[in-house]
């Protein structure tokens, strides 16, 4: 190695646009997704679903089915131990329908058959009686007086009811030069992610020990509810994460077909796979929930906001899952985009005999700020300002907390509006330009995480490890999903610029649970902010490490040691050590160096407890985006085209420039699909558009160009200043 | 009813007893374990499983395997030649065309037609090339520009393979 002094600079790795470290896998073919994996005797798993929306089960006789020669398992809700769902008190859905179904395709029975035509089979020779019950497909059908409750323990069918009154919103309504309200209805929306649900599940009989390959945003969710499903020991069960093909929240709960595919394998003592259809992936849903959405705004003639009074409805589908932290969100993330105090809010979310819904990109955020956006646009027209002057009229000043007690440590909405105003040249092409085309704006905002996870345990948010041997490559291990947001990718970043080597001598080893740490998963947008931070605290402990054996080697003081990367030496005029030979020295008397890092929330940022779940919406850090879009609308079939988008995204410092953009461009055109063309609709529970066809997902013909602006305003809380940069643009692209 | 296909895949010549209700994508992936092509939909609504059929784009979800009796059929895992990845799987790596990477084989091998028949195309004719092919990540900007550049570095790729 080359020690000339203008040679040794350490490599920088954050800032510069990096492809994914798992690229070439996936543009070959050999990225193995759950579905890939197969062997000679794996099996294969099918499932009967229920044909109607709300039915009691008299009784299911699966006897026929298992004689059939070829069938090795059929399972039903007799083999499952417990319930399972996502959050600790409200675990009310069973693998396998268990007394009741509750929507229309909710999984009742599966079987493990050779090949595919004797699974279909078996499943016609399941005999189950059914006796059906009144079903309710909108809200407030649902909350009628005499409507069944779905749940015994759910009066009502009201999931949760959420109810907040911060500031003073009579004062602030009284204070306003122009109230106004808009009353809108959403549609429900399915993620629609390219690979359809799929597990692949090895059962070993002699040991009674399951290993799963699901496809999956949350290893460590699936590893307990298939512990508590199956009765197993959690130390009993490895969960393998396949490559994922996309997520968006579809995958950010435990799914049936992950649990049947387990309780099918260990019945059949053997392998088995479970593959769904695309139809089987929109039933299974956990899309965004249809919401209708009542809201008033008073505000003085300079913008200024005075008093926001609103209530939301989500039809939350059949089961719990998410619902009651979709409703909080729903009302918490009125705040933190701008500087308002006073507002009230009712939240309803209402259980339904409908598939259940979940956590969809920006969760329950997105309609909420559809209301808003559209509303103080048209309160600024009516007042004759400009769009931007009343987001203008209302910035934060961060640092500050909001009235519901949320921390806003760092703000760029400011420098996000100056942007999107200047690229799409809104000044001087606002309102001229011509006839059918027309220029139009939104923000939005997003966390960086939940600050306080669903399931509180007192570990630390994110745990990494790191592994260096005698080849002096180093191993980064870690829970975190990467489900193609290249989570893998940003922590490769983080820890090759905190030692200053090159990314190449790092191997990611992401989410198996016999070998990696536990980590909560890909949700929340949360693994940048905390998996990232978490592993820069490795890449510090191991340089640490590093820097002792060097100066041992060296016979300096270790804070007399220069750590270049690849080069450790004592100042110019030494020669100094390789990277390996620091390696070599380290191992001595040691052997193999295996270092942590960890990542904790501080409690300023738990959110607050003025009302009952008021913690939903606390994060580290919020990011901020602000957006224009130009559409021509033609004049005889009302059809909208949408020309152009210009975005402008805080994310704190892009560590992956090239990711951001990315990932902004994704989410903006996601939320454009929801805001142009894409709805689940259902025929008494039945759903119409289980196809990618019927349901609108935009293909490349009506996708426009998108341009990207990431803004560089830095959290004060954490060295290089990784925060999570999806969620915020699909609320601004406002949904339907 | 069982036949006896003769095909050529990925440039190896084979003879496979299949039945004949097989789709052309099952055989790849089932039969002979090429899992490179991706399903993601019921039939003919997303693309990921294209393949090529004589240099043409083709859905092999729709196509009965007994149909390529003696076709030359392509798929993305023998796109790289000689260990190197190919001008488009180049393009969408570093361009960053392929996120998650599932929609990723069927529109490399979308892409690989339309270079074939037309080396510099323009957006338009990108965008028509890919038009049958969803990708739910990207909101397809980095993929037009992967396919740009991919028909950039071509020349550039067979120049070098020219040479060595």
């Amino acid at each position: 190695m080359s020690t000339s002094e203008q040679d040794i600079i350490p490599v920088q790795s954050i800032g510069v646009p990096k492809p994914l470290v798992d690229g070439p896998e996936k543009t070959t073919g050999k990225a193995m997704f759950a579905a890939d994996f197969q062997s000679i005797e794996a099996l294969v798993g099918r499932i009967l679903r229920s044909p109607h929306a709300h039915a009691n089960i008299i009784r299911i006789d699966t006897s026929k089915a298992e004689a059939l020669p070829g069938v090795k398992a059929v399972v039903t809700e007799a083999d499952c131990s417990d319930s399972y769902g996502v959050l600790p008190i409200a675990m009310n859905e069973w693998a396998l329908a268990r007394g009741r179904v509750r929507y229309r395709g909710e999984p009742v029975a599966a079987v493990a058959a050779i090949n595919v035509a004797t699974a279909q089979a078996a499943l016609d020779l399941i005999e189950v009686t059914y006796e059906e019950l009144p079903a309710y497909f909108t809200a407030a059908d649902a909350r009628a007086d005499d409507a069944l409750d779905l749940h015994q323990e759910k009066p009502g069918n009201i999931e949760r009811e959420v109810d907040f009154d911060l500031g003073d919103v009579d004062q602030g309504m009284a204070a306003a030069d122009l109230i106004r309200e808009v009353d809108v209805r959403c549609a429900e929306v399915c993620q629609v992610q390219m690979e359809p649900h799929a597990a692949y599940a090895e059962y070993d009989p002699g040991r009674e020990r399951l290993t799963i390959r699901p496809s999956t945003q949350v290893p460590f969710y699936v590893h307990k509810m298939l512990s508590r499903t199956m009765g197993m020991a959690d130390s009993h069960i490895r969960v393998i994460k396949p490559h994922i093909g996309g997520g968006f929240g579809s995958r950010t709960e435990t799914l049936q077909s992950d649990l049947i595919a387990g309780l099918l394998a260990r019945k059949a003592r053997g392998t088995v796979r479970v593959v769904l259809s695309r139809e089987e992936t929109f039933i299974t849903h956990r899309g965004r929930p249809e919401s209708h959405i009542k809201m008033k705004v008073g505000m003085k003639a300079d913008g200024t906001i005075t008093a926001t009074d609103f209530s939301v409805v989500q039809r939350g589908g059949a089961y719990s899952g998410y619902g009651i932290v979709t409703i909080l969100y729903a009302g918490s993330m009125i705040f933190g985009l701008y500087d308002i105090s006073s507002v009230r809010f009712k939240g309803f979310r209402v259980l339904t005999n409908t598939p259940p819904c979940g956590a969809f990109r920006g969760h329950g955020t997105v309609k909420t700020r559809f209301a808003f956006e559209g509303l103080i646009d048209d309160m600024a027209t009516e007042l004759g300002l400009d769009p931007f002057a009343v987001r203008r009229a209302n910035l934060l000043v961060a640092p500050t907390m909001t009235e519901n007690d949320l921390l806003v440590n760092s703000y760029g909405l400011d420098q996000c509006l100056d942007w999107a105003e200047a690229a799409s040249a809104w000044k001087a092409r606002k309102g001229k330009m011509g006839p059918n085309k027309g220029l139009g704006m939104a923000c939005s905002h997003y966390i960086s995480g939940a600050s306080k996870p669903k399931h509180w345990t007192g570990e630390p948010h994110a745990t990494i490890h790191l592994r260096v041997d005698w080849d002096a490559s180093i191993t980064l291990l870690t829970g975190a999903a990467e489900i193609g947001q290249g989570s893998s990718t940003v922590m490769a970043q983080c820890v090759a610029e905190t030692l200053g080597v090159d990314m190449s001598r790092i191997r990611v080893i992401a989410s198996d649970s016999a070998v990696t740490p536990k980590d909560n998963g890909s949700y929340s947008s949360r693994v940048t902010f905390m998996v990232g931070n978490a592993s820069i605290d490795a890449a510090q402990n191991l340089k640490a490490t590093l820097v002792a054996a060097a100066a041992r080697k060296l016979e300096i003081a270790p804070e007399d040691v220069e750590c270049l990367g690849e080069v450790f030496r004592g100042g110019q005029q030494d020669q100094g050590l390789s990277f390996d030979e620091v390696v070599m020295e380290a191992l001595k008397g040691e052997g193999t160096i295996t270092v942590k890092g960890t990542y904790d929330t501080i409690p300023e940022s738990w959110g607050g407890k003025k009302y009952r779940g008021a913690a939903i919406g606390g994060t580290m850090a919020f990011s901020y985006a602000a957006q224009v879009v130009e559409v021509t609308v033609d004049p005889y079939t009302a059809e909208i085209t949408v020309d152009k988008v210009w975005v402008a995204h805080d994310c704190g410092r892009a560590l992956n420039p090239l990711a951001v953009e990315g990932q902004v461009q994704g989410s903006v055109w996601m939320g454009m699909g929801q805001a142009m063309s894409e709805e689940t609709q259902y025929h008494e529970g039945l759903l119409l558009h289980a196809n990618m066809l019927d349901y609108r997902v935009p293909t490349i013909i009506e996708s426009p160009p998108i341009e990207v602006a990431s803004s560089k305003p830095t959290t004060p809380m954490d060295p290089l200043g990784p925060r999570k940069r999806v969620k915020a643009r699909s609320a601004a692209s406002c949904p339907p | 009813m069982k036949t006896v296909l003769s095909l050529s895949v990925n440039g190896t010549t084979r003879d496979d007893v299949i039945p004949d209700n097989m789709l052309l994508v099952d055989y790849l992936r089932e039969n002979i374990g090429l899992t490179g092509t991706k399903v993601g939909c019921d039939g003919g609504e997303c693309g990921a499983c294209t393949v090529l059929i004589n240099d043409r784009p083709r859905h092999s979800c729709l196509t009965l395997a007994v149909t390529c009796q003696g076709a030359r059929i392509e798929t993305v895992d023998g796109l790289s030649r000689d260990n190197r990845l190919s001008a488009l799987q180049r393009g969408f790596d570093e361009k960053l065309g392929a996120q998650c990477g599932f929609c990723t084989p069927g529109m490399i091998m979308a892409s690989e037609a339309l270079l074939r028949a037309n080396p510099k195309p323009d957006e338009a004719a990108i965008r028509n090339a890919l038009a049958a092919n969803i990708c739910r990540c990207t909101g397809y900007v980095k993929i037009i520009e992967a396919v740009q550049f991919a028909a950039e570095i071509a020349n550039e790729i067979a120049d070098e393979a020219l040479a060595s």
